[in-house]
């Protein structure tokens, strides 16, 4: 039912994914949302190296809570990702193949995943809880002083979220809907 | 007329900052619970099942149940014969300084909307206050989340526009939001007042309990009306798909201007915090 994902995805990989699928995904991801999403597309425009590789990386817009004395993180649940749709394109266009959060993107977004072979996914907002439990390593890259926003790499295993939005641009916002309405 | 220490307000608000982010409340529960057994999608029914698996689990953990644990709205009901000594605004930012950093919460306010500077200990409280009789205070702490905050909406629509006006403008807004604001939401309306009452009664209404609906009869049904529209829109849990859109609508409603007709839409997700205690 699952699919199974070992990450990093290559733009091979991310053009098999399709909208709709479940997914477990196994790995390392980096987190970032919209203040370091701003440097490091200041960087990418400046012609400067980023502080992690973004080839093939997934970027998952999340910032946990602070980790509880024995814990590796807080709750870490996804945010509403169009806040970075001003970012993504650039992110897509350096490398980035896979993108966790939540809610929708904008058309030039979708523009750059079809453009590259990139894929959308979502975490089950609200469940910040339950997603910190796939999380088995945490550390921060760069970016200290954003707190909550710092940029972190994340070990996790078998994280589970659905592909909304396809590299075909195939968008499980409109089709999941219009198959319900059609049931009824 | 009673003497208080404003000082006394941190302790309770401190306790009130982590039960609130931790534990769902019972009435928000239950609605959760009863959506569940009325979908018929299932891909809903499974995602319905993980956000009941979630709250579970913050619970036992004492674990915020959603990472954003919000920008702190704290509601004071002061009662007229109280009289306060010391800085309220003082005791209360502590009281969340100290609930944001013992409970593990995470700090997601900046100080210049801006320039964004986090303030690092999730102060500023948003704190509203009303004189209200007796002598007694009554404390409402509800951490509220941006994702659903964002999605919000107001209008300023003619008298003409009338309550199908209304009822097209909150569906409207619920519809655009989508998956934006981690549905099943709680829709908070407020209807009448001017600009910023319009938006404040917003806000009251998702303070009340989802298992109370409007003392009047044409607004209760009006609530009643929505819910049911909001649910036949198709979103769905996460917007997925399916029928579970929202949770419930509160409605609250004063007095508007005769040329006037506000209304005002504050979404809130399916993560409904508030915690209230009296002193």
């Amino acid at each position: 039912m699952e699919k199974h994902i070992q990450l990093p995805i290559t733009r091979e990989t991310a053009r098999t994914i399709r909208s709709g699928e479940s997914c477990l995904l196994s790995g390392v991801i980096y987190t970032a949302r919209d203040a370091a999403h701003k440097r490091l597309c200041e960087l990418l425009k400046d012609g400067k190296p980023l502080p992690f590789d973004v080839t093939d990386a997934t970027i998952y817009y999340v910032g946990p809570t602070p980790a509880k004395p024995g814990s590796v993180i807080g709750s870490a649940g996804p945010t509403t990702s169009y806040r970075m749709d001003a970012y993504s394109p650039a992110m897509i266009a350096a490398g980035e193949t896979g993108m966790i959060g939540k809610g929708k993107r904008s058309p030039e977004v979708v523009a750059a995943m079809k453009e590259y072979g990139a894929v959308y996914f979502a975490a089950i907002g609200g469940a910040g809880a339950l997603l910190s439990s796939c999380i088995k390593k945490a550390e921060i890259v760069c970016y200290e002083d954003l707190g909550a926003e710092a940029v972190r790499r994340l070990e996790v295993e078998n994280l589970p979220v659905v592909c909304v939005i396809d590299s075909e641009g195939n968008n499980l916002y409109e089709t999941g809907r219009r198959a319900y309405l059609n049931t009824l | 007329m009673r003497e208080f220490q404003a000082g006394l307000l941190t302790d309770t608000i401190a306790r009130l900052c982590i039960e609130a982010n931790c534990v769902l409340p019972c009435d928000v529960k239950h609605r959760i619970e009863d959506a569940r057994k009325n979908e018929p999608w299932p891909t809903a029914q499974g995602i319905l099942d993980k956000i009941i698996e979630n709250y579970g689990i913050a619970k036992t953990n004492t674990v915020p149940i959603c990472q954003d644990t919000g920008v702190c709205c704290v509601f004071l009901k002061i009662g007229q014969d109280v009289h306060i000594t010391g800085d309220i605004r003082a005791a209360v930012d502590e009281g969340v300084r100290r609930g944001y950093g013992e409970g593990y919460l995470r700090k997601s306010v900046v100080k210049d909307p801006l320039r964004r500077v986090n303030t690092g200990d999730n102060t500023p409280a948003m704190l509203y206050t009303e004189i209200v009789p007796g002598d007694k205070i009554e404390i409402t702490v509800a951490p509220k989340g941006f994702g659903s905050e964002n999605m919000s909406r107001l209008a300023m629509l003619k008298p003409s526009d009338g309550v199908e006006g209304v009822k097209a403008f909150i569906l409207r807004t619920v519809e655009e939001a989508g998956p934006n604001p981690c549905p099943p939401v709680i829709v908070g309306v407020g209807i009448g007042g001017t600009f910023d009452k319009a938006a404040y009664l917003a806000k009251k209404a998702l303070m009340r309990s989802t298992d109370e609906r409007n003392a009047d009869p044409y607004y209760a049904d009006l609530e009643a009306e929505l819910l049911e529209k909001i649910n036949a829109l198709g979103v769905g849990p996460q917007g997925f798909g399916g029928r579970t859109t929202a949770l419930a609508v509160n409605i609250e409603w004063m007095p508007t201007h005769i040329a006037g007709l506000p209304v005002a839409v504050n979404i809130n997700c399916h993560v409904t915090r508030h915690k209230t205690a009296v002193l």
